[in-house]
């Protein structure tokens, strides 16, 4: 896509001419981040963290592949070789605190770029397919991260794989089976760490595919923005690079500096001290919990406590904890409210900030803490907020609200003013 | 309309459907709570459970270095105590070069230690000295024999300690000096709490009663070379200093390499800041100020 006004790729000397004839690569990365894709000229800061969360994904894959030189998925000896990785491998010890740090940030940046799609409803058309592609790209990280916990072999790693497998034997009749087939056993051992490290290396390719359908699809329509209103001219938007390309710049070196204050300076702060004991099928730890980044989503899991109806408690959890991610698919259908931003949602704003928000701050603390009252009462309430929010109070709000009269363009929203656009750019109207 | 109703009906009677099996749930909970009358029944753990106490080191905060003195007195303090139970098997004889122990004080060292080998004639396992490659070998041959000699709790490996408990090194001096009686307070409250026979009381510990025997019990169970004091708290402090560095020997690397980047970061940020600033000149509004 582009809009009428992009600039269009001029190959220069004989060497881009000849690539631009046989395998236009430059043009397509000139059209995809350079001067040919045409970006609202408003985003804020918030924007930067697509961008950001890809530099994440291509750190995991680097520091990945070089740790997987080094590191043998054995049970005997996975846990020795990341000693082994952590005191004699020659950096080894910045590789693999790189690469756990770079897990929680890359979720850090994604879980600010799903909250800013929610605020400012990106999902909503022509913009569905992005919103899809980004919940796959979501899931897939789940998993991704999932496994690579369990490969150091301690005991999180352990205990982890046995809980979070375990939920799949909650599925009625075939619930067991499937379970032994997933691990290769009746518990996690050799043969479901082989699985989860062949797993892990392949599904970050997956991933780096789907975020090419991601771009792909952000491409047809072009970017979001704060009003939520569309481009309607020239001086509404400013190429990609040089513009964008030095804000990322700008976002990357302060995301940088949090992320290396954490590997350089609080390397574990994150972690869990049971994952430097080596696994022990024998002893259970005191409390079973997942790395942070799954704790709203264990404590919806654990706060359906009871039986329902004819859903054994553990089913029920299961489904919701599933749910509570999978419904988000739906969401360009359930919220139907033209209005995209919710700086004009006055009724839709209040639900995000005083509800949404807290609701899932509540859910993230409580599934970090044992399972011990208060915090499965807590957990049971904002779990039924969570709910309520996205399938009740979303689809009915966005009928009755009320919005706010949005800017008549993108330009008068920066500027006060349509007449007032910037030198040199003229605003000619569009027909679209 | 009815295509743009029908999913917003669906997702309301599953939103419903969640929400009402996670308030049943709610309340089911509710209910058993009431009738317990209190929310969470008291025990001698978390009353009695004590925080590691705050002990200062030369390798704490961001600019710490090691103290190579007192890791020298640590590796003492393990090889003449802890090593009789506990073993170190992450750590090789060679990486003590960072104590500042020379390649000949290392041999010597290491040739002083008997690590399991193989007759090179006759391919009988066998024992032999050990050598600046080999690892601390361990004091029991296998997990059952470290069971049998220790009333059925095995001695953990001290090589990872520090990381893998919270607070490790604070841990690990706490604990050593925290062996005490049981409070008479702790026995009026909770008479069934009452230490077993051979446990000893420790409120450092997550169950306050621990299998190991108090290590350090005497000034001077240790002699330093270097004349340090060696009080029960020293020689607690400087095998949890040891310790550390066991389980992160590149500590102190890798803060110096944090400064490095964050220098380097920092510099790179301000660039990009000024840069973004200027592109974005020539098309941001002027403010009215």
């Amino acid at each position: 896509m582009s809009f009428p006004w992009a600039k269009e790729y001029q190959p220069t000397n004989g060497l881009t001419k000849f690539l631009d004839e046989k395998l236009p690569l430059p043009r397509l990365v000139y059209n995809a981040v350079g001067a040919g894709y045409p970006v609202p000229r408003n985003l804020s800061y918030f924007w930067n963290f697509g961008v950001l969360a890809g530099f994440f994904l291509v750190l995991q894959i680097v520091t990945g592949v070089i740790l997987a030189m080094h590191y043998a998925a054995n049970a005997q000896i996975a846990f020795a070789s990341t000693e082994h990785i952590m005191r004699d491998v020659n950096w080894g010890w910045m590789l693999r605190y790189a690469h756990a740090n770079g897990a929680s940030f890359f979720f850090i940046v994604v879980y600010i770029h799903i909250f800013r799609g929610l605020f400012y409803s990106s999902y909503k058309a022509p913009r569905e397919m992005i919103w899809l592609l980004g919940v796959v790209i979501f899931l897939l990280m789940m998993a991704t991260a999932f496994m690579g916990y369990v490969l150091p072999w301690g005991q999180m790693s352990f205990w982890g794989a046995k809980v979070i497998t375990g939920l799949f034997g909650a599925i009625p009749l075939v619930g067991e089976p499937i379970q032994i087939w997933l691990l290769g056993g009746f518990a996690p051992d050799n043969a479901a760490l082989n699985r989860f490290f062949s797993l892990h290396f392949l599904l970050p390719f997956v991933i780096a595919g789907v975020v090419i359908l991601h771009i792909w699809a952000l491409h047809i329509p072009g970017s979001s923005n704060p009003t939520g209103i569309e481009v309607k001219s020239e001086s509404d938007t400013v190429p990609f690079h040089p513009y964008y390309t030095a804000k990322d710049g700008f976002g990357l070196g302060v995301a940088l500096i949090a992320y290396c204050l954490l590997v350089f300076f609080l390397p574990n702060y994150l972690g869990h001290p049971d994952n430097y004991i080596e696994a022990n099928p024998l002893s259970t730890p005191a409390h079973i919990v997942p790395e942070w980044y799954f704790w709203p989503f264990y404590a919806i899991l654990r706060a359906f406590t009871a039986d329902f109806l004819i859903v054994p408690a553990k089913l029920m959890g299961v489904l919701a904890m599933f749910s509570a991610i999978l419904m988000w698919f739906f969401l360009p259908w359930l919220d139907r409210n033209p209005v995209r931003s919710g700086h004009y949602r006055p009724l839709f704003r209040k639900f995000f900030w005083f509800g949404l928000i807290p609701a899932m701050a509540v859910l993230f603390y409580c599934g970090g803490a044992p399972a011990e009252e208060p915090y499965v009462m807590l957990s049971q309430i904002a779990t039924a907020y969570y709910f309520l929010h996205f399938l009740v109070i979303l689809p009915i709000v966005s009928s009755i609200e009320k919005t706010e009269p949005l800017p008549t363009s993108i330009t008068a929203a920066v500027l006060g003013s349509d007449k007032e656009v910037v030198k040199g750019e003229a605003a000619e109207p569009v027909a679209v | 309309m009815r295509q743009l109703v029908t999913p917003r009906l669906i997702a309301l009677f599953v939103g419903l459907f969640f929400v009402l099996a996670v308030l049943w749930a709610f309340v089911t909970g509710a209910g058993t709570v009431i009738g317990q009358g209190y929310l969470k029944e008291a025990n001698a753990e978390q009353e009695f459970h004590k925080h590691p106490n705050k002990y200062e080191f030369g390798f704490n905060g961001p600019l710490g270095k090691w103290d190579q003195r007192q890791l020298q007195r640590g590796l003492k303090v393990y090889d003449e105590v802890c090593a009789a139970c506990h073993s170190l098997k992450y750590v090789a004889f060679r990486d003590l070069a960072a104590l500042g122990l020379t390649e000949g004080q290392i041999k010597a060292y290491a040739a002083k230690k008997v690590v399991p080998g193989i007759d090179p004639v006759t391919g009988e396992t066998t024992t032999r000295p050990g050598l600046p490659t080999d690892y601390f070998p361990s004091p029991y041959p296998n997990e059952i024999a470290a069971r049998a000699a220790n009333n059925n709790a095995v001695p953990p490996d001290l090589s990872l300690i520090t990381k893998a408990r919270h607070d490790g090194t604070n841990y690990v001096a706490s604990l050593l000096t925290g062996f005490q009686e049981q409070p008479p307070e702790l026995l009026k409250k909770f008479p069934e709490a009452k230490t077993p026979a051979g446990l000893h009381y420790n409120p450092y510990f997550a169950n306050l009663n621990l299998a190991m025997a108090p290590p350090l019990t005497t000034s001077g169970q240790v002699t330093f070379d270097d004349g340090s004091p060696s009080d029960v708290q020293s020689m607690a402090k400087d095998v949890a200093a040891f310790l550390t560095w066991t389980a992160e020997p590149n500590l102190v690397k890798r803060r110096q390499t944090g400064w490095a980047v964050m220098v380097f970061l920092l510099f790179a940020t301000v660039l990009a800041y000024m840069s973004k600033q200027q592109i974005w000149s020539a098309v941001k509004p002027k403010t009215k100020d």
